[in-house]
C-alpha cells in the first residue's frame, strides 16, 4: 500500500513529463489524487489498529502521519482541479506553451510525492532531504507565471528556504551526535531517538531542537525566517499557493512536531514549551500585525497562513494530548478552508484582474456563487461555526488554559479577535455592494470548492469520521 | 594522537575555511567560484582521510562523492552563469572587505565559543576542528548578508552547506549513504534551479543587482 502510495503521483509525473502535451495531461492529474487520497483513507483505517510499514521499516503510517496523508490528499484534490482551469486558462491565453503546462502538471505530482515521503519517512535525516525536496520542486510552480513579480518571489523563496533547511539539517546532524554518545547505536530512526534520548547530552538538544525550529519554522512561516511567504503564495498559480499554505506549511509543521517528541523526551517540557512560545508568539505579532494593514487580498490570505501556524505553534507548545487534538484538527480545517480561498481568489483575480481589496467590489450582487463560496470559505477560516475551525479554536484556546498558559490563551483570543476585524472589513468591501451583471464561474470551479466546505461543516458538527484518529494521531504527537 | 591522519586533516579543514574566507576577499566572481571548487574537494578529502583512518570504505566513497559534486559538478554549473550573464565583479558590496574579514575572525571567534560543549563531549581528534565547521557556516550566512549578486548569493548559500557538510563529517562517522545520497542530490538540483532563476533575472528582467528585486512588498 505504502509504495503504491508514493508511487501514483511519481508515475503520473514522469507520465506528464515525458509524454507530448495531451488535454488529459491535468485530468490524469486529478486522477492520481483521487488515487492518492483513496489509498490514504486505506492507510488511515488501518493505522489504527496495525500500522502498515514497508522497507524494512524505513517508511510507516502511524495515526499521526495518517491523518497527514489524509491531509496531503484532500487539498491535493482540491488543488488538481484547480490546476486544470489554471492550465486551460493560460494556454487559452498563450501565456505558456504546452511545454510549460506539462512541466507544471509533473512538478505538482512531484510537490505531492516529496510531501507524501516527509510523513511517511521514520529516518528523520530522509524526512529532511523530502521537506527540501518540497522546496526545490515548488520554487519552478511559484515562478510558473514567469512575470518579474514571480520570479523574485521564487527566488526570494528557494534562498531563504534552503538558508533555514539547511538549519535544520545541522540540528538534525546534532540529534544524530547526540544518539551516538548513548551508548546505543547511532540512530536517526525516530522511535530509536525518543527512547534513547533520557541518555542524550543536553546542551547538544538543546542546541538541535533550536535549529530544527529555525530552520523547519522557515518553511513553516515562522518569525524571524518568514518574509518568503506572502511574496511566494501571493506570486504562485492559485492551485500552488492552495497545496503551499494548505498543505505544506503543515506538513514542515509535522517535522517540528516530529523532533518536539525526542527533545521532550531528552530535556522535559520546559525548555521545548518556552522556545515553541517565543516563535509562535512572534509569529502571531508578526502576521495579525500585518494582515490589518492589507491592501493585496492574496497577501492578505499569505498572512493569515502565519498566524494559523502561530496558534498550531502555542498548540504544541502546550503539548498535551488535548492540545494536539486541537492541533491536527485546526491543521485539516486550515488547510480545505485556505485550499478553497485561494482557488476562490485565483478565479476572482482570474475575473476581476485585479488582487487589490479595494478594487473588488459588490461580488456576491454580480457574481453570486463566486463570491457566496469565498464568504463561507472566509467564514470557515475565521472560525465561525459550524464549521471545524471553530471547534479546534475553541479546544486550543482551553487545552492552553488547561495546560497552565492562560495569558497565552488569552493573547491568542485577543489575535483571534483582531484577525476577525481585520478580515471582515476587506471581506465586506470585496463581498457587499451594489452591482451590475450577473456572471458565474464554470461547475469546475464551483463544485469542489463546494465540496471541500462541506466536508469543512461536517467535521465540525459531529467531527465523524475523524475524531478516532484525531485521538490516536494526538497521542503519538504528545509522546 | 596519531601525525598519520591528523595532519592531512587538519590541512583539508584549513582549506575549507581558507576558502570560505577567499570567497569573502575576492570582489571577482570567477576567483570566489575558484575558491568555492577548492573548498568542495577539501571537503571531500575530509571524508577520505577520516574514511582511510576509520577504515570505512563507505565513508571513503563519500568523500569522492562530494570530491566530484562540490569540487567540479557545481562550480562548473555556476561558472555556466558567470560566463553567460554575469561577467565581472561583486559591485559594492554593504561592507567593505577588510570589514568583511575582521567579520570572518570574529565569527570563528564566536564559532569556538559556541561548540566548546560539543567538542568536550564528543572528544575525538577530529571533533577538535569542529568550530572550523560550524564557523564556515557562518561566514557563509554572513556573505549571504553582505553580497548583492545572485551569484554571490549562490555561493554564500554552497559556503553554508559546505560548512554542515564538514561539520558533520567531523562528529560523526558520517551520516548513512542514503542520507548523504539525498542530501548531494537536493543540493545538486538546488543549484541547478538557482542557475535557471539567476538565467530569468538577468536574461528576461535585466536585473544585476539582487538590490533592484523590490517589486514585492507590503
Amino acid at each position: 500500500m505504502i509504495y503504491a502510495l508514493l508511487a501514483t503521483p511519481l508515475v503520473t509525473g514522469l507520465v506528464s513529463a515525458l509524454v507530448p502535451w495531451r488535454r488529459w495531461v491535468p485530468l490524469l492529474g486529478v486522477a492520481s489524487l483521487l488515487g492518492v487520497l483513496a489509498v490514504a483513507l486505506v492507510l488511515a483505517h488501518d493505522a489504527l489498529h496495525s500500522p502498515a510499514r514497508a522497507l524494512h521499516g524505513s517508511l510507516a503510517v502511524d495515526p499521526l502521519s495518517a491523518l497527514m496523508l489524509l491531509v496531503i490528499g484532500a487539498v491535493g484534490l482540491l488543488a488538481a482541479i484547480g490546476g486544470v482551469r489554471y492550465l486551460d486558462l493560460q494556454l487559452a491565453r498563450a501565456q505558456c506553451s504546452t511545454r510549460q503546462a506539462s512541466l507544471y502538471a509533473a512538478l505538482v505530482q512531484g510537490f505531492i510525492a516529496a510531501m507524501l515521503l516527509t510523513v511517511l519517512a521514520r529516518n528523520i535525516a530522509i524526512m529532511w532531504v523530502a521537506v527540501e525536496a518540497t522546496t526545490i520542486v515548488t520554487t519552478f510552480l511559484v515562478g510558473h507565471r514567469r512575470t518579474r513579480g514571480a520570479i523574485e518571489a521564487s527566488w526570494k523563496y528557494i534562498i531563504i528556504c534552503s538558508v533555514g533547511i539547511a538549519l535544520a539539517f545541522l540540528g538534525t546532524i546534532l540529534l544524530y551526535v547526540a544518539s551516538s554518545h548513548t551508548g546505543g547505536p547511532a540512530s536517526l530512526d525516530w522511535a530509536t531517538l525518543v527512547r534513547e534520548a533520557p541518555q542524550m547530552n543536553h546542551a547538544v538538544v538543546r542546541l538541535a531542537f533550536s535549529l530544527i525550529v529555525l530552520g523547519y519554522g522557515t518553511k513553516v512561516g515562522l518569525a524571524p525566517l518568514h518574509s518568503w511567504l506572502p511574496d511566494a503564495h501571493s506570486q504562485a498559480p492559485a492551485p500552488v499557493s492552495a497545496l503551499m499554505s494548505g498543505v505544506l506549511l503543515a506538513v514542515a509543521f509535522y517535522a517540528i512536531v516530529r523532533c518536539r517528541s525526542i527533545a521532550v523526551s531528552a530535556l522535559g517540557s520546559d525548555f521545548v514549551r518556552t522556545t515553541l512560545l517565543i516563535s509562535g508568539l512572534a509569529t502571531l505579532v508578526v502576521a495579525v500585525s500585518m494582515l490589518l494593514a492589507q491592501r493585496d487580498y492574496k497577501r492578505m490570505l499569505a498572512y493569515s497562513s502565519m498566524e494559523h501556524m502561530g496558534l498550531l505553534c502555542l498548540g504544541a507548545a502546550a503539548g498535551t494530548p488535548l492540545a494536539f487534538a486541537a492541533v491536527l484538527l485546526h491543521m485539516i480545517g486550515h488547510g480545505l478552508a485556505k485550499g478553497v480561498l485561494f482557488l476562490g481568489a485565483g478565479e476572482i483575480l482570474e475575473l476581476e484582474g485585479t488582487s487589490e481589496i479595494a478594487q473588488v467590489r459588490g461580488l456576491l450582487a454580480r457574481r453570486p456563487a463566486l463570491g457566496g463560496l469565498f464568504a463561507l470559505g472566509l467564514a470557515a477560516l475565521l472560525g465561525l461555526p459550524p464549521f471545524s475551525v471553530f471547534a479546534s479554536e475553541l479546544g486550543l484556546v482551553r487545552s492552553l488554559s488547561a495546560a497552565g498558559l492562560t495569558w497565552v490563551a488569552g493573547l491568542a483570543l485577543a489575535a483571534l479577535a483582531l484577525v476577525m476585524v481585520g478580515m471582515s472589513a476587506p471581506a465586506a468591501t470585496m463581498l457587499l455592494g451594489p452591482g451590475t451583471g450577473r456572471a458565474t464561474s464554470p461547475r469546475l470551479v464551483r463544485a469542489p470548492l463546494g465540496a471541500a466546505l462541506g466536508v469543512l461543516a461536517l467535521v465540525g458538527v459531529v467531527a465523524w469520521p475523524l475524531s478516532l484518529l484525531i485521538h490516536a494521531g494526538a497521542t503519538v504527537a504528545a509522546q | 594522537m596519531k601525525v598519520s591522519y591528523v595532519t592531512p586533516l587538519d590541512l583539508a579543514v584549513v582549506v575549507v575555511i581558507v576558502t570560505a574566507a577567499l570567497t569573502l576577499w575576492r570582489q571577482s566572481l570567477v576567483a570566489s567560484l575558484r575558491a568555492l571548487s577548492l573548498q568542495g574537494v577539501g571537503l571531500g578529502v575530509v571524508a577520505m582521510v577520516l574514511g582511510a583512518h576509520r577504515r570505512d570504505p563507505v565513508l571513503v566513497f563519500v568523500g569522492v562523492l562530494v570530491l566530484l559534486i562540490k569540487g567540479a559538478a557545481i562550480p562548473r554549473l555556476i561558472s555556466r552563469v558567470v560566463a553567460r550573464d554575469h561577467p565581472g565583479r561583486e559591485g559594492s558590496p554593504l561592507i567593505n572587505i577588510p570589514a568583511s574579514l575582521v567579520g570572518a575572525g570574529l565569527l570563528t571567534l564566536l564559532a569556538f565559543g559556541a561548540t566548546r560543549g560539543l567538542v568536550a563531549l564528543i572528544a575525538t581528534p577530529a571533533a577538535r576542528l569542529i568550530p572550523f565547521g560550524v564557523a564556515t557556516t557562518l561566514i557563509g550566512f554572513f556573505a549571504m548578508v553582505v553580497r548583492r549578486r545572485a551569484v554571490s548569493q549562490i555561493v554564500g548559500l554552497l559556503t553554508i552547506d559546505n560548512g554542515i557538510a564538514l561539520t558533520a563529517f567531523l562528529a560523526t562517522s558520517g551520516v548513512p549513504l542514503v542520507v548523504e545520497l539525498g542530501v548531494s542530490l537536493d543540493v545538486l538540483l538546488a543549484v541547478a534551479v538557482l542557475r535557471v532563476l539567476a538565467g530569468h533575472l538577468h536574461r528576461q528582467f535585466n536585473i544585476q543587482d539582487l538590490d533592484q528585486l523590490r517589486d514585492l512588498h507590503d
